[in-house]
C-alpha cells in the first residue's frame, strides 16, 4: 500500500542520525542492568551511600529522591548523614580540598557520571583493579590506566594481579584473583551490578517513569494518525 | 452565530481578517501531486514553534553562569516538574529540526524549486538556514559540559585564523581570550532573544515569498499555466482544507517519531547528546576527541580535509564557509532547462547521487577522530561536495532532458 510505503519511508529518513551506531569502547563486560528490578536499585543505592559517598558526591541527587527506588520514609532515614535532612543532595563525606590532597586528584561528582562514561565501561572498571606496586594507591585499572582511585573494593573482592600473556607478539591481559576477600567472585560482580544499576538510575531518574509516559504518548498518537489518516482520505475523495 | 459573526465583522473592518484567511488559505492554491518530501517545509514550523515553547520554559530555571549553569541543567532533569521533558523535548527538537531541514532543502535541490522564479525564495531559505546554524551553536554552550566548552573553543578559534583581523575578531566573538562566562552569557543572549526574532522574521518573509510566486511540484511545471473561467489553476487545490489536513496527518506522523525518541531513546546513541557533555566544563582538561553534534560534521569534515598552508588554517576554514553559503548560488549556478529530477538527464542524477553520497559521508567522518585514511576519504568527498557546485554549470548545460508533461502527475 501505498501509504505504507510513505510512512516507512519518514520513518527511516527522520531515523538517518540513528542508523551510524556509535562505536564500542573495546573489551568492556556487558553490565546486568535491569531499572525495572527495585530490590537491585535498592542493594545499590545502600551500597552507593555507604561506600561511595565518603569520598564522592553525587550533588545533584536528593535523598528523598531514593522513593523513586520503592523506599519508603522510614527507610531512607537511616541512611541520612548527620546533619541532613531527607530533601538534602549526596555531598560527599570528604572535603574536596583533603580529596585532593589524598589522592592528587578530586574524587569526581557521581550524580551524571554513568551518562559520561557508560554502565559497561563502570561495570567493568569497579571490577578491574589490581596489584600495582608502582602506583602511589598501590592499585591500578586496566579500564582506567594511572587512576587516582585506591581499590576500595579489595576487602570485598580480594586482590587481583595483572597477567600479560605474550601469544605471537598478541598481548592478551588477565585479572587473576590472588587473595579471596569477603565475597566470592560471582556474590561481587552481582554487588557491583546492583551498584552500576543505581548509578544509571543516579545519571538520568527519568529513566524510570520514561518508557510508561512514553507508550501511552506513542498509542494516543497512533489512535491519532489514524484519525488524520481518515480525515485527509475523506476529504482528498472528491480530488483527481 | 450571530454574535460571532458581529465580532468577525468588528475586526474585518479595523484588520483584514478575512481577505488573509482568503489569500493565504482558503484561496491560496498548491498543486495538488505533492508527495512526501512535501511535508518537510511546515514540519520545520512545527519545529520552530517546538524549540521556541520548549525553550521558554527552559529560560525559567537555567543559569547563565559558568559556576551554575552546568547544575541548573541537572536542577531541571531532577527537580523541575516535567523539567527533564522540557529539557530532552528542546535537545531533540534541536536535531529534528535539522533533519527536517536538510530534507526540505534535499527536496528543493531534486525539484529544481530554486529555479526562476523562486530564487529569492531559496535565497531567504538559505539564510535562514545560517541563522539556525548560529542558534543551534549558540545554544549549544549553554550546558557548559566539555563538549560545549570546548567545541565553541574550537568554533570560536576558527575566527582567529582570519588574517590580520582574526585574534581581535574571536576576541571580540568571546568576549574574552578564552570561551569563559562571558561567551555564556552573551551566547545566551543571543541564543534566546536576538538569533530566534530574525528566525522568526526571515521564516515570515520565507512564507510570504512563498505566497508570492506559489509551490513548486514534484514535476517541476507551473500550475498557474492552466487556470479555470475563475482564475484558479486547474491543478491546485485550495491549501485549506485539503493540505491544512494531509499536513496535519504528517505532523502527527512526525511527533510519533520525535516522542519515540524523546521518551526511549533521548541520547540517540550519543548523537543528539554527546557522552562527554555531562563532564562539566573544565578549560584546563582539552578532551582526546573534540566532535560537533551530528549535523555539523559534514563542514567539520571538510575544515579538517583541507591542509594547513602557509602555517595556517584559514584555507580550511574559508573552505567550510563556502561550503556552508554555496548553496546560495544554486539558482545561478543551475543551467538546465527542466527543474525537476524526473526530466532530467543522467548526469544531473549521478552528481546529485554523489552529491549526498559526499554530504552523508563528510558528516560520518566528522563525528570520528581524524586518521590519516580517513582524512584523506574525507578529501575525496569534500572535492565530490563542491564539484556538484563548481561544474553545475556545464553538465546541467549538456545534460539531455526529458519533455515535461503539460499538466502535473497525480495519481
Amino acid at each position: 500500500m501505498n501509504a505504507i510505503k510513505k510512512l516507512w519511508m519518514l520513518a527511516l529518513f527522520l531515523c538517518i542520525p540513528a542508523l551510524a551506531v556509535a562505536s564500542g569502547a573495546g573489551h568492556l563486560d556487558k553490565a546486568p542492568v535491569d531499572l525495572k528490578d527495585s530490590a537491585s536499585l535498592q542493594r545499590g543505592a545502600k551500597f552507593f551511600i555507604a561506600n561511595c559517598l565518603a569520598c564522592h558526591g553525587a550533588s545533584y541527587m536528593r535523598y528523598n529522591r531514593l522513593k523513586d527506588l520503592g523506599m519508603t520514609d522510614e527507610e531512607i532515614k537511616p541512611l541520612l548523614p548527620e546533619g541532613s535532612k531527607p530533601g538534602s543532595t549526596m555531598q560527599a563525606g570528604m572535603d574536596a580540598g583533603s580529596a585532593k590532597l589524598a589522592f592528587g586528584v578530586g574524587p569526581p561528582d557521581l550524580s551524571v557520571i554513568a551518562r559520561a562514561r557508560g554502565q559497561d565501561w563502570l561495570y567493568t572498571y569497579l571490577r578491574s583493579f589490581y596489584v600495582d606496586s608502582k602506583r602511589p594507591s598501590g592499585a591500578n585499572n586496566v579500564v582506567f590506566p594511572g587512576v587516582g582511585m585506591p581499590n576500595v573494593f579489595a576487602p570485598l573482592q580480594g586482590e587481583q594481579e595483572l597477567h600479560v600473556e605474550n601469544h605471537e607478539g598478541h598481548e592478551t591481559k588477565k585479572l587473576v584473583l590472588t587473595k579471596p576477600g569477603s565475597m566470592k567472585p560471582a556474590e561481587f560482580d552481582a554487588t557491583i551490578g546492583d551498584l552500576t544499576s543505581f548509578l544509571v538510575y543516579l545519571g538520568d531518574p527519568s529513566k524510570l517513569v520514561r518508557p510508561r509516559i512514553g507508550y501511552i504518548v506513542l498509542g494516543f498518537l497512533f489512535i491519532l494518525f489514524l484519525l488524520t489518516y481518515a480525515l485527509k482520505k475523506e476529504m482528498w475523495k472528491d480530488i483527481h | 452565530m450571530k454574535p460571532l459573526k458581529k465580532l468577525v465583522d468588528w475586526i474585518d473592518y479595523r484588520f483584514p481578517i478575512i481577505d488573509t484567511i482568503k489569500e493565504h488559505a482558503t484561496e491560496y492554491y498548491a498543486p495538488k501531486n505533492f508527495n512526501f518530501w512535501y511535508f518537510f517545509g511546515g514540519l520545520a514550523l512545527l519545529a520552530l514553534g517546538i524549540m521556541i515553547l520548549s525553550g521558554i520554559f527552559l529560560a525559567m530555571s537555567y543559569k547563565p553562569d559558568a559556576q551554575l549553569a552546568f547544575g541548573a541543567v541537572e536542577y531541571i532533569m531532577r527537580d523541575v516538574q516535567g523539567g527533564w521533558l522540557l529539557r530532552y523535548i528542546h535537545s531533540t527538537g534541536a536535531s529534528m529540526f535539522f533533519v527536517v531541514v536538510y530534507l526540505h532543502m534535499f527536496r528543493g535541490m531534486m525539484y529544481g524549486s530554486y529555479k526562476e522564479p523562486r530564487e529569492l525564495l531559496w535565497v531567504i531559505g538559505c539564510v535562514i538556514y545560517l541563522a539556525l546554524m548560529a542558534e543551534a551553536f549558540m545554544g549549544y554552550l549553554l550546558p557548559w559540559g566539555q563538549m560545549s566548552f570546548w567545541g565553541a573553543q574550537v568554533i570560536t578559534n576558527l575566527f582567529s585564523t582570519v588574517p590580520f583581523i582574526g585574534s581581535d575578531l574571536a576576541i571580540l566573538i568571546r568576549g574574552d581570550f578564552v570561551i569563559s562566562e562571558a561567551t555564556l552569557n552573551r551566547f545566551f543572549a543571543l541564543h534566546i532573544a536576538a538569533i530566534p526574532l530574525i528566525l522568526v522574521g526571515i521564516i515570515f518573509v520565507h512564507i510570504v515569498a512563498l505566497h508570492r510566486v506559489g509551490s513548486n511540484n514534484p514535476d517541476g511545471i507551473e500550475i498557474k499555466k492552466h487556470k479555470d473561467a475563475n482564475g484558479h489553476p486547474l491543478d491546485g487545490i485550495p491549501f485549506h482544507p485539503y493540505y491544512t489536513v494531509k499536513d496535519s496527518m504528517g505532523a502527527v506522523a512526525f511527533l510519533f517519531i520525535f516522542c519515540a525518541i524523546i521518551f526511549f531513546a533521548p541520547d540517540m546513541g550519543g548523537y543528539f547528546l554527546e557522552d562527554n557533555n555531562f563532564v562539566p566544563a573544565n578549560p584546563m582538561k582539552t578532551p582526546e576527541h573534540i566532535a560537533p553534534v551530528w549535523y555539523f560534521t559534514p563542514y567539520y569534515a571538510i575544515l579538517r580535509a583541507v591542509p594547513p598552508m602557509f602555517g595556517s588554517q584559514f584555507p580550511g576554514v574559508v573552505a567550510m564557509g563556502i561550503g556552508n553559503v554555496i548553496f546560495f548560488l544554486l539558482p545561478w549556478l543551475d543551467r538546465g532547462k527542466v527543474k525537476s529530477i524526473r526530466y532530467r538527464g543522467p548526469i544531473y542524477k549521478v552528481f546529485l547521487t554523489l552529491f549526498v553520497i559526499s554530504f552523508l559521508g563528510l558528516g560520518w567522518l566528522g563525528t570520528l577522530p581524524a586518521t590519516p585514511v580517513y582524512t584523506w576519504i574525507a578529501r575525496v568527498l569534500s572535492i565530490i561536495y563542491f564539484a556538484f557546485f563548481i561544474l553545475m554549470p556545464w553538465y546541467t548545460k549538456i545534460d539531455k532532458c526529458k519533455p515535461e508533461p503539460d499538466r502535473v502527475t497525480f495519481h
